[in-house]
């Protein structure tokens, strides 16, 4: 277990979790022309491009800064409901963990207490709960897995599980809400985007700082 | 100028943003503060907070903005770049939970006439159903 985390192991975990949602872009799209307006890909390629092209400032900065770079740039550029929601989630991330040491790895109950506010968040700006088909499906029982101990290869299971868990769901938030029954039997784009975004992490989390070699 | 309520039109569609105001120009007339965006950062349909935030500037009254917005990303987008105002402004604009052309027109009716915020969107609101 490594304990510090500088500019160049942000920077590998920024360009991680951007490149395994870009690669993702039309998997991404196609949940989502299943049940919304077709663009969470289109969307959130384009927020996670903008990230790259900030990488080296957002890696330079404090963890804690940077996450807020990363939610400012996800509100202005990603354009869908996704945009303030994930963009929500990282401006809320990087507040819980303000106090974080410079280029200290945060632990795991720091980690899991800015979760949970930045899924309290994430519930105000959508006006939503557990249970109703979105990405809060996915990041609530991660975020209880963490709280609760879990390794990484565990939270990826978990993150999995749970999105997978989504398929059954009604949505009753956002445009998926309008088709009702409809859009039973299909996985929410936004829970898959969010699982993929933890795997990503994780499974760097799992590989242990190659990383930040 | 400033002592009417402005109007924000925040639309999924450029087309469909541009078209509203139109309507409100063509029967409100020019006197209320008034601005419309549509369209996502990428050019496609969707909403753009920087776009808002815009738009916002443009119609800026010192009695307040009110938005009308379509649907559920406009929404939230609209709310995200509330907050991102300066703090002195930010109480000071609302979303309109009503229908984004018949709400921009009446909201806009009631603005011309002096009412306040308050006013405005409850008038606006009068259209959706309780």
């Amino acid at each position: 277990m490594t304990t510090t985390l500088d500019a160049a192991g942000r920077r590998a975990l920024i360009e991680t979790a951007a490149a395994a949602v870009i690669a993702r872009a039309d998997e991404l799209t196609a949940l989502d022309q299943a049940i919304g307006d077709g663009d969470h890909g289109l969307n959130m390629k384009r927020g996670f491009e903008a990230v790259l092209a900030d990488l080296d400032a957002i890696a330079a900065k404090p963890l804690p800064e940077g996450l807020k770079q990363i939610g400012t740039t996800m509100v202005m550029k990603v354009g869908g409901a996704s945009g303030p929601l994930y963009g929500t989630l990282f401006l809320q991330l990087g507040k819980s963990l303000a106090e974080l040491a410079p280029d200290a790895v945060p632990s795991r109950a720091a980690l899991a207490a800015a979760l949970e506010a930045a899924i309290v968040a994430v519930k105000a700006r959508g006006k939503s709960e557990v249970g109703q088909k979105t990405l809060l499906d996915v990041l609530a029982p991660v975020q209880a897995a963490l709280a609760d101990g879990a390794d990484a290869v565990a939270l990826a299971t978990r993150a999995h599980e749970a999105a997978v868990a989504t398929v059954p769901m009604k949505a009753i938030r956002g445009r998926a809400s309008f088709l009702g029954d409809r859009s039973i039997g299909h996985m929410d784009p936004g829970a898959r985007s969010s699982e993929i975004l933890i795997t990503a992490l994780a499974g760097m989390a799992a590989g242990d700082h190659g990383a930040a070699a | 100028m400033n002592d009417k309520v402005g109007i924000v039109i925040v639309s999924h569609s450029p087309d469909v943003a541009k078209g509203a105001a139109d309507m409100v120009r063509q029967m409100v007339g020019n006197e209320v503060p008034l601005a419309f965006t549509g369209g996502d950062p990428g050019g496609g349909l969707g909403t753009s907070v920087e776009t808002i935030l815009a738009a916002i500037d443009r119609a800026w009254s010192e009695k307040g903005v009110a938005i009308l917005v379509d649907l559920g990303g406009a929404e939230t987008n609209s709310e995200m770049a509330i907050e991102m105002l300066p703090e002195d402004r930010q109480g000071r604009v609302v979303v309109c939970n009503a229908p984004i052309v018949e709400g921009a027109v009446m909201a806009a009716t009631e603005a011309w006439g002096g009412a306040t915020l308050d006013e405005v969107r409850r008038t606006a609101e009068e259209l959706s159903p309780a």
